[in-house]
């Protein structure tokens, strides 16, 4: 048993302070076993989230000693414990209470997002597809959606007008995801150049860095997609030849009006 | 006057897992305008935590494998009590469900010839749970988000349903609930409603469920009028993680042993071959070389005993701990270091070598895991119709682990994800006809909305009255010690009473803090739905008096013949009072009594 004093963040949109509880740690614990035991004996109206406590479903995101960690995988005993442990909530987003922060721009990239068009199925009503060919999207699909390489993207931690007009490292593993996968027919390079904001990132790597998927966020998905873009908008011949091998992709347009449209969206079915 | 916002929608579905992703997809692709109403963030459900897989008889890997054998394996492993209708619809249609999640952008992993790879489990004949890895619910959970996205459903997110609202006629009109982020109270109104909120293991002390399980659709359907049946059929999975004990409960995945591992106790016996029941004979290896042949070659040899049904290999489990040959932590080993290579563990089971890596600082491509029984999957809930999911309140449907029936009295693993699939879409498909159909209004009294404003309030305005931690702990300790794996009528009649004297200290719970994200004041208005909850499964497993399943109770260790024939029906009845009355399971044609022979495929 170690004592520790947390060093926990309280407040909400108007501002607040940090508030020190000092308490001890068992063998094995995490910092969310900690935050719980808080909520449970001191500070009832605490304000996490969490959900499955394993790393999964990517709910307990917050800054542990100033960098984005899941609570529920970060060991206590791997924290140095003479100082306070500083938690505090992800900076990039609106403050709701405490440590849970508003995420909704996160769900609403997500939505701007040219949905999912497959190609035709075989003749047996199945798709074929193999290993080699859907690993590619395997690893961007392994994304909890934790959203701390959003947090940690100094594009949007440190401007937020840029919210705007730039989509994030979460989605560029989406954009790249669809941009790989075998059956899909959309074609979303134009809309991530112009409106997606793919521009904006220097490949600083921080995204990568804090990924508890371990996710290749710049290498295999952001570099590729900057050569994708490039080629769709500078290189008509490389462009055109990507248009007649890959006929059924659609342009950002007719990709952007795909989600809204009943009609479409019933032909994926 | 409280203050509350309404909307109106024509099918409102309460829970984002699985089951209520897929319900709203059909719901919407019919063009109704359907809405989801969810405790946590949209993709953080439950589901998300699902590992192995999702069975379906595709027959990728075996081509002898069809829907019969599914039917079969479903009702056998059930111990009989399943309800026949729905074993039948999931086994026929849950091909169907996977590979419209395929249309919809999922990539699961492959076989050699490029169809959808299977992976072996527990109680199934044949390689049948369709997979990504060892993280096939977040697979699922994210299909059907997109897909929820792309139609443009709408999505009511961190918003907890209180109680279900009926009109003067008695159909189910509305919900009352509250924002979590803001403590705004909201009332939906609509002409058909949908529970899925899965299940109910938050109120266990070891358990595989979020805070989310607090059983919050059974006790809004029983306080509806519903019917709920064998809420006292309660899985415990074999493996759950007992070290670091902050982590005691976390599930290790069947996928494990399908893929291989082996049980054994401190004294290094492989003890499953001496638990082997009599039903299971017939198709189980009684020695080691045949259990180890079995992985390359199913038609030749018999299963090995690790993949006898949860219910078996949990009580074994128990028996060895009992018996004084567990480990240094109360449980037994679980090995796969020894009998897979360290790329194939890593490959196959990613996150459960992450997971015990990074938590309890264990190789599982070098030691074996120390693991025990945790409170896993409720298979009793809403009582529906097979194939509509209505409930037995008009306008109420339910589907997922909050529904009944199709799992008897133990689930075969991998076989939750598809029923969240197929019948899912049915209750979709259920509550979209009943919408389209509905002619009566949906009208909701304002009275009664105020009243439960003002009862879940009651807690912030209190003060000086108990902790709701500290009663969630104490009726999580009485569900652990006398409602768990192995129960006694003693026992459950003192958990009884126990869970009564936890009613009457709920009037006096008082939080502090704000009505905006308030952790303390959730728990509070979760508490009545886990004592309603917890008061059905345990009058349950004092009426069935027999060992069936899930359901084990040391005074009367045999299965009884003619309980296995019988659904204990829970509800409230006219007084308020809550009853169990036995009523007989639905008879099942005899074409498909002709199925569960063994060789009848
Ligand atoms: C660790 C783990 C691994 C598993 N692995 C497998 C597997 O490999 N294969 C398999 O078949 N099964 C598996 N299961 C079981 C399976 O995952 C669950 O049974 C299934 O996901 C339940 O889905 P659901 O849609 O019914 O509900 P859930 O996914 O539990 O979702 C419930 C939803 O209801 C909402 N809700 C609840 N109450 C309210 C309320 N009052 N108001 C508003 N919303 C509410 C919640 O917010 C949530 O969105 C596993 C379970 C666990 C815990
Ligand atoms: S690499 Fe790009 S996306 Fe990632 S953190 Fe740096 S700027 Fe942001
Ligand atoms: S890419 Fe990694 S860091 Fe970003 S949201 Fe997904 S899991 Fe989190
Ligand atoms: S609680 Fe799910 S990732 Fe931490």
């Amino acid at each position: 048993m170690a004592e520790v004093v947390m060093r926990i963040w309280r407040g909400d949109s108007e501002g607040g302070e940090f508030q020190d509880f000092p308490t001890q740690v068992s063998e094995g614990e995490v910092v969310l076993d900690v935050v719980h035991r808080i909520q449970a004996e001191d500070a009832p109206d605490l304000a996490c989230r969490w959900n499955c406590k394993a790393g999964k479903c990517g709910s307990c995101s917050a800054e542990i000693n100033g960098l984005p960690h899941l609570m529920c995988m970060t060991r206590m005993d791997t924290l140095p414990t003479e100082e306070p442990v500083v938690i505090a909530p992800m900076k990039t987003f609106p403050i709701i209470r405490d440590l849970v922060t508003d995420v909704s721009f996160n769900y609403e990239m997500a939505r701007r997002l040219p949905p999912f068009a497959p190609k035709e199925p075989g003749p047996d009503g199945t798709y074929r597809m193999q290993q080699i060919d859907v690993e590619r999207g395997q690893e961007f699909r392994k994304c909890i959606e934790c959203f701390m390489c959003q947090d940690i993207c100094h594009v949007i931690r440190d401007h937020e007008e840029n919210k705007e007009h730039y989509a994030g490292p979460r989605l560029f593993i989406r954009y790249m995801e669809l941009e790989s996968h075998p059956l899909d027919t959309n074609d979303r390079r134009e809309l991530l150049r112009e409106e997606m904001g793919l521009g904006y990132c220097n490949i600083t790597k921080c995204c990568t860095e804090v990924c508890p998927e371990h996710i290749k966020i710049t290498d295999n998905a952001i570099i590729p997609l900057k050569e994708r873009v490039v080629d769709a908008s500078y290189d008509p011949v490389a462009w055109l030849g990507r248009k007649i091998l890959r006929r059924t992709k659609k342009t950002a347009t007719e990709a952007a009006n795909y989600r809204t449209d009943p009609k479409t969206v019933k032909a994926s079915q | 006057m409280a203050e509350y916002e309404q909307i109106d929608f024509d099918v409102v579905v309460i829970g984002a897992g699985g089951a209520g992703l897929r319900a709203a997809i059909e719901a919407k692709q019919r063009g109704l305008r359907a809405a989801i109403v969810c405790k946590s963030l949209l993709g953080k459900a439950h589901t998300v935590m699902a590992e192995g897989g999702a069975a379906a008889a595709m027959g990728n890997v075996w081509s002898e494998d069809n829907w019969k054998v599914h039917f079969r394996d479903t009702i056998r492993g059930g111990k009989m009590l399943g309800n026949w209708r729905m074993a039948q619809l999931h086994a026929q249609e849950s091909p169907d469900r996977i590979h419209e999640l395929e249309a919809w952008g999922a990539l699961f992993d492959r076989t050699n010839d490029g169809r959808i790879h299977q992976r072996d489990f527990g109680g199934h004949r044949y390689a049948r749970l369709a997979h990504v890895g060892d993280r096939t619910g977040l697979e699922l959970i994210r299909t059907l988000q997109q897909r929820a996205v792309a139609l443009d459903i709408d999505v009511f997110m961190e918003t907890k349903i209180l109680r279900l609202l009926k009109n003067p006629s008695g159909e189910v009109s509305g919900a009352v609930g509250y924002h979590r982020p803001t403590g705004k109270m909201m009332v939906f109104t609509a002409k058909s409603f949908v529970l899925a909120t899965g299940g109910i293991g938050r109120s266990w002390k070891y358990s595989t469920n979020s805070w989310e399980s607090t059983g919050d659709g059974h006790a809004l359907a029983l306080w509806a009028g519903a019917d709920l049946i064998d809420m006292e059929c309660l899985q415990f999975h074999p493996t759950g993680m007992v070290w670091p004990l902050s982590v005691r409960g976390l599930l290790v995945t069947e996928g494990v042993r399908g893929d291989g591992g082996i049980l054994r106790n401190s004294e290094g016996q492989r003890f499953m071959f001496n638990y082997i029941p009599e039903v299971f004979a017939a198709e189980t290896a009684d020695n080691e070389a045949e259990a180890d042949r079995w992985y390359e070659d199913h038609i030749n040899n018999r299963r090995p005993p690790e993949l006898l049904p949860r219910d078996e290999v949990a009580r074994s489990i128990n028996a060895e701990v009992k018996a004084g040959r567990g480990g240094p932590h109360g449980g037994v080993y679980l090995d796969i270091a020894s009998r897979r290579s360290s790329e194939f563990i890593q490959r196959q089971l990613p996150s459960m070598y992450h997971q015990f890596k990074e938590l309890a600082g264990v190789d599982i491509t070098k030691e074996a895991m120390e693991v025990g029984p945790t409170c896993h999957y409720i298979m009793g809930g809403i009582r529906v119709e097979p194939d509509t999911a209505a409930s037995t309140v008009p306008g109420l449907f339910a589907a997922g682990e909050v529904a009944g029936g199709l799992h008897g009295a133990n689930r075969l693993g991998g076989n939750s994800l598809s029923d969240l699939l197929v019948f899912g879409r049915r209750a979709g498909m259920g509550a979209s006809d009943y919408a389209e159909s509905r002619t009566s209004v949906t009208t909701v009294d304002s009275t009664e909305i105020e009243r439960i404003i003002d009862e879940a309030r009651a807690p912030l305005a209190r003060e000086g009255g108990e902790n709701p931690y500290d009663l969630q702990r104490d009726l999580q300790e009485t569900m652990q010690n006398l409602v768990g794996i192995i129960r006694t009528g003693s026992e459950l009649t003192q958990a009884l009473s126990e869970i009564d004297a936890l009613k009457e200290r709920v009037p006096n719970v008082s939080v502090n803090g704000g009505i905006a994200y308030n952790p303390g004041w959730n728990l509070a208005t979760d508490l009545p739905s886990m004592l309603s909850v917890c008061t059905m499964v345990t009058m349950g497993a004092i009426e069935r008096k027999e060992s069936r399943g899930g359901h084990t109770r040391d005074d009367f260790p045999k299965a009884d013949p003619a309980l296995g024939k019988i659904n204990f029906v829970q509800r409230i009845n006219g007084s308020g009072e809550c009853v169990v009355t036995p009523e007989p399971l639905p008879e099942m044609p005899d074409e498909l009594k002709a199925l569960l022979e063994e060789g009848a495929h």
